[in-house]
């Protein structure tokens, strides 16, 4: 199994986000919350999910590899977006 | 109601994945009522037996883990599944069977989390729209009663997406209040435009968040207009 | 992966250090941190003949917990009348199975998941789902319904609020992803559960009479194979954990609260059951509370066999786990099977079809010792029998509580008084509030999955559902099943006895006002400190109180669980002893509504014995009055068993549209309940010339044991009246009307229906 020790993997993050046109009900109550339990300095909240996938990078194919599994499965198109990032 | 011998007996093919829920109780409605008995297909088989129709049915698949319906879409059946439909093929996807359908591009838009972000359980009333599928020619204007049971069934499509659902007649049912009317009160979980399910382009596969299989009886949850869809989904292929 | 799994030559195999026992403070700490007394540490130098390791003492702890041992309750358990025509299994299996109809039979219990689900509420409720599950479908039953019972301090105390939101949560998300529907159960709140939560889990499911399935580890040479989810530091030390007291202190619980993952557990379900259709596997049992250990120990024990289990085999989650932490892991969604090697590839293939994980992990031996090997070394070595035998079986001092008074004549005087102070009409709202509506809670319970559930929550208050088996008397094609959970701790604060039996008539009357003869019960006796001998007391009473309502109805007790050291601060809860109850309907097309949906006549069962009282009624809570003051309603046993039977009958016939036991805050209160959100207004006016001569407040409000409300369906009355005349059944009374109105009104008072919905509604939290 890769690990990042091992020579030729590499480390991507992957963020997913919906999109800003629709509405996040749960970015939503966080703000709320925070807003009535008195942390009124905190204007916006967003609501990610973050995954972090080692593959093998040998052929320094990664980055296309990762930006094809987060396009295809990770991100559902309909309503997500996505940002692709090496570590 | 049709019931059907062995000889003239559709087949139906009943897609199973691990985690799905409520096949036995589509099997139950399909059989009590109908005579038919549903073929299970297994998520993991290569190839489809010879079907006049699939059944998606509700529940978990892969514990809604990463998106509900995510992971099944991406099971080898759901390939062939694709191929049939291509072809023409007539598909009903109940609840996480929709979620199925969506995030496998059979049908457009998506479905997220309920507003509330708690799972709802309760009975609806469903206004049936109009359009050229057999759901909407045989049941248009109709108010049908029947339970949801979902923590996402809010669907979403972007304008572009909405403006071509409804211009090609294939919002096939919305949430609606006492009145007939969609409005706000009878949306339960800020589904777009009250819509709880849609019909494809050919008006082949259907999807819905709301159970038919669960209101086929009155003794169970007082109505029975669950059957009036599953007999629309049977005269499609009959 | 082969087949074949051998031990080493155990007696060349070197031990690992044993454990100091030399006195002193590290020694007296070690002690108490496994919560074991000296007394019982020097039973088990006898049982081994030596020091034991520290792998040894944490199976000694864990299986001499009060949670697993049951060491304080066992001597009073054992005077539960278990046995009856319809008991195919009874106490001492994972659960009780009774007979439903032809070879369809019911396997049911319920369990306690108090402590975990107050540090951790959203997983230790959710964890409390997935054990009781598979403790019904181990024994080869396909649960059909769940059922919940749950206790909350006051709606005020600020940990509320977090409390109920989480373990409602919890409940649902783990029930609706394994596809079982949630459909009845009860919530109270009440300032004994301040620092203490209860919440108690039932589960029944369908099993066949000739398939049940028991855990036993038979036949020597055998696999023990290792099922479902990796194992991980989640719980270790729960079981110890439950047997004891909570500290304002002691915050630092929180890593040993178990995970659930539903979505394995679904797979475990089905796969189980499969397997066992296939008639692949010998023994089986799940992984519970002390984990492999109890399940390893329970199974040869009940076989009479030993064990050889090489933990290097164990699939782990994290690394580095030592023998101590494998065993003790609470882990969830395991399990353990015994099968015949030639049986392997068959059972892997299942397994592999449903995505679950499976190791063998050891042999059934005849040494009747568990032998277990970690890292080259034999680091348990303990023979089975003597850990049930010479478990700690203590017969705790007793001391019961002063009886307050027989009569309960001057504090019902004091309660109408503060009464009549306060406003009857806003005594009424105050009580609606204070049971409010629960409509928030099971919305997020799925409750209708599997087609069968006739009536849901919103409708009634017992679980009613229309089961469709071939395994039933096929002259029977509308055969129900009716499940409630009762219990009553006002009245159990009062008169433990008292409150024991009156939780299991509750129990049957909420069965038969949906139609349904009471089968039998399980139990979930939730109570303080044992070392309390008034605790002690409350508990041999209210085990007494049981007992006599048990024999009496001719429901035996077939499975149950004790949760005891539910306490804060030295304060113990009140005792609440819950019980689930499951009963059977033969038509259930026949079974009443607790709602009232349309204007009809409205009439009482009111048998000529009862007398309301006040004491640990609702409308003393809310008046504040003392907590142990007055007399509970007396138990008529004679008319409770008439009023049982003519409910069966009638209901029966088709006549009833619906009914309701006469409960918290009295008939006013249960009457109002049964219309406020339909809409419907009442006029309530007794009839009965018994209670003309009571003060209207008493009539009203006054609670009783035995009374119930209902309606007809239109045109039955005159069978009805021929059918009580025939049974010489001379307790019906008219109790007024159900009408198209704005209010309810009731003796000289009259309060608006819309302030009574707002009051209903508006107290969920």
């Amino acid at each position: 199994m890769a690990s990042v020790d091992s020579p030729g993997s590499s480390e991507f993050e992957v963020v997913v986000r919906l999109k800003p046109e629709v509405l996040d009900p749960e970015a939503r109550a966080i703000q709320e919350t925070l807003t009535r339990i008195g942390y009124a300095g905190v204007k916006a909240v967003q609501v990610s999910k973050r995954y972090i996938l080692t593959v093998d990078d040998r052929s320094g194919q990664g980055a296309t590899l990762v930006d094809s599994v987060a396009r295809e499965f990770l991100a559902n198109p309909v309503s997500e977006t996505f940002q692709v990032r090496k570590l | 109601m049709k019931r059907f011998t062995s000889t003239g007996t559709p087949r139906i093919g009943l897609i199973d994945f691990p985690g799905s829920n409520c096949d036995k109780d589509c099997a139950d409605a399909f059989w009590r009522h109908f005579g038919i008995r549903l073929q299970p297909v297994w998520h993991t088989e290569r190839s489809l037996p010879k079907l006049d129709a699939v059944l998606l049915p509700g529940g978990f698949s892969y514990g809604d883990y990463l998106r509900s319906g995510a992971l099944a879409a991406h099971s080898p059946i759901m390939t062939e599944v694709k191929s049939f439909v291509a072809k023409g093929g007539p598909a009903l996807g109940i609840c996480n069977g929709f979620q199925i359908l969506t995030e496998s591009h059979l049908l457009p838009g998506a479905l997220l989390r309920n507003n509330s972000r708690k799972f709802i359980c309760k009975p609806v009333d469903l206004m049936a729209g109009s359009g050229e599928s057999v759901y909407g020619r045989s049941l248009a204007g109709r108010r049908l009663k029947m339970p949801i049971a979902h923590g996402e069934g809010r669907y979403y499509v972007d304008d572009d997406g909405l403006r071509r659902l409804k211009d090609h007649g294939q919002v096939a049912f919305r949430y609606v209040d006492q009145a007939g009317v969609p409005s706000l009160e009878a949306n339960p979980n800020g589904t777009r435009d009250n819509i709880a399910g849609i019909v494809s382009e050919n008006g082949r596969v259907l999807g819905l968040m709301p159970h038919p299989e669960r209101a086929t009886d009155l003794l169970i949850g007082g109505s029975a207009d669950g059957l009036a869809i599953l007999e629309s989904f049977l005269s499609s292929f009959m | 992966m082969n087949s074949s799994f051998s031990s080493p030559d155990l007696a060349k195999l070197p031990r690992p250090e044993l454990i100091d026992d030399s006195p002193g403070a590290a020694f007296t700490a070690l002690l108490r941190k496994h919560k074991l007394s000296s007394d019982e540490y020097a039973t088990i130098l006898e049982i081994l003949g030596r020091t034991p390791t520290l792998a040894e003492l944490g199976i000694f702890s864990a299986m001499w917990s009060e949670h697993c041992s049951y060491k304080s309750s066992r001597v009073h358990l054992k005077r539960f009348p278990t046995e009856g025509p319809d008991v195919v299994v009874g106490p001492g299996e994972n659960a009780g199975v009774v007979r439903l109809s032809g070879k369809l039979c019911l396997a049911f219990k319920m369990e306690s998941h108090n402590h975990p689900s107050y540090i951790e509420p959203y997983q230790g409720a959710a964890t409390g789902v997935g054990g009781i599950l598979r403790d019904v479908f181990c024994m080869g039953a396909r649960p059909i319904a769940n059922l919940n019972a749950l206790r909350f301090g006051l709606r005020s105390h600020k940990r509320t609020a977090h409390l109920v939101e989480n373990v409602v949560k919890g409940i649902g998300d783990y029930g609706n992803c394994v596809g079982i529907p949630t459909i009845a159960g009860n919530i109270s709140f009440d300032a004994s559960y301040n620092g203490n939560c209860l919440v108690n889990a039932m589960t029944v499911g369908v099993i066949h009479e000739d398939r049940i399935f028991k855990g036993y580890a038979s036949g020597q040479g055998n696999l023990v194979v290792y099922l479902g989810s990796a194992t991980g530091r989640d719980g270790i030390h729960g079981a110890s954990m439950a047997s004891g007291s909570f500290a304002t202190n002691e915050a630092n619980e929180r890593s040993t609260v178990q995970v659930g993952d539903p979505f394995t557990e679904k797979l475990l379900l089905e796969a189980t059951l499969d397997v066992l259709e296939k008639g692949l596997v010998v023994g089986l049992q799940d992984m519970g509370a002390a984990g492999l250990t109890s399940s390893s120990f329970e199974m040869a024990g009940r076989a009479g066999n030993g064990l050889y289990m090489d933990l290097d085999h164990v699939p782990v989650r994290t690394t580095a786990m030592s023998a101590y932490e494998l065993l003790l892991s609470e882990s969830q969604e395991r399990m353990l099977m015994v099968i015949e090697p030639h049986r392997w590839d068959e059972l892997k293939a299942v397994l592999d079809k449903w995505q679950l994980a499976c190791t063998i992990i050891g042999l059934v031996t005849d040494t009747g010792r568990v032998q277990i090997h970690h890292q080259g070394k034999l680091e348990v070595d303990v023979p089975v029998a003597p850990m049930t035998d010479a478990a700690p079986k203590y017969e705790r001092p007793m001391r019961p509580r002063a009886k307050l008074e027989d009569n309960g004549t001057s504090f019902n005087k004091i309660v109408q008084d503060a009464a009549l102070q306060r406003g009857p009409e806003a005594l009424l709202l105050a009580a609606l509030r204070d049971t409010g509506d629960k409509e928030t809670v099971y919305r997020q319970y799925d409750q209708h999955i599997g087609t069968q559930t006739v009536h849901g929550p919103d409708e009634q208050g017992a679980a009613t559902l229309w089961v469709r088996s071939e395994w039933a008397d096929p002259t029977e094609p509308y055969l129900g099943m009716i499940a409630v959970a009762a219990c009553n701790e006002r009245y159990n604060r009062l008169d433990a006895y008292h409150g024991g039996a009156h939780a299991v008539v509750k129990a049957a009357r909420a069965v038969a006002a949906a139609g349904g003869r009471p089968l039998a019960i399980t139990d979930c006796l939730n109570y303080g400190n044992p070392e309390d001998p008034a605790v002690m007391a409350d508990f041999s009473l209210g085990v007494d109180g049981i007992s006599k309502a048990c024999l009496e109805l001719s429901v035996p007790v077939v499975s149950g669980n004790v949760s005891l050291y539910n306490e804060t601060d030295g304060e113990s809860i009140a005792p609440t002893p819950m019980i689930g109850m499951v009963g059977k309907i033969g038509d259930v097309r026949s079974s009443p509504t607790a709602v009232i949906k349309e204007p009809a006549s409205l009439f009482l069962l009111y048998p000529k014995s009862i007398k309301p009282e006040f004491g640990g009624s609702l409308t003393a809570k809310l008046l504040e009055q003392p907590l142990r003051g007055g007399v509970a309603p007396k138990i008529d046993w004679h008319a409770e068993k008439e009023s049982i039977d003519f409910l069966c009958r009638s209901i029966g016939d088709n006549l009833v549209g619906a009914c309701r036991d006469v409960g918290d805050g009295g008939i006013v209160t249960t009457a109002a309940k049964m219309i406020v959100k339909t809409g419907l207004g009442l006029n309530l006016q007794i009839q009965a010339k018994e209670l003309a001569g009571l003060p209207e407040l008493e009539r009203y409000f006054g609670e009783v044991s035995g009374c119930y409300l209902l309606t007809l369906k239109s045109g039955s009355e005159p069978k009805f009246l021929q059918l009580a005349a025939s049974l010489r059944y001379n307790a019906v009374v008219q109790a007024g009307h159900v009408e198209a109105s704005t209010v309810i009104s009731w003796g000289p008072w009259t309060t608006p229906l819309q302030l009574c919905q707002h009051a209903f509604t508006s107290s969920m939290i």
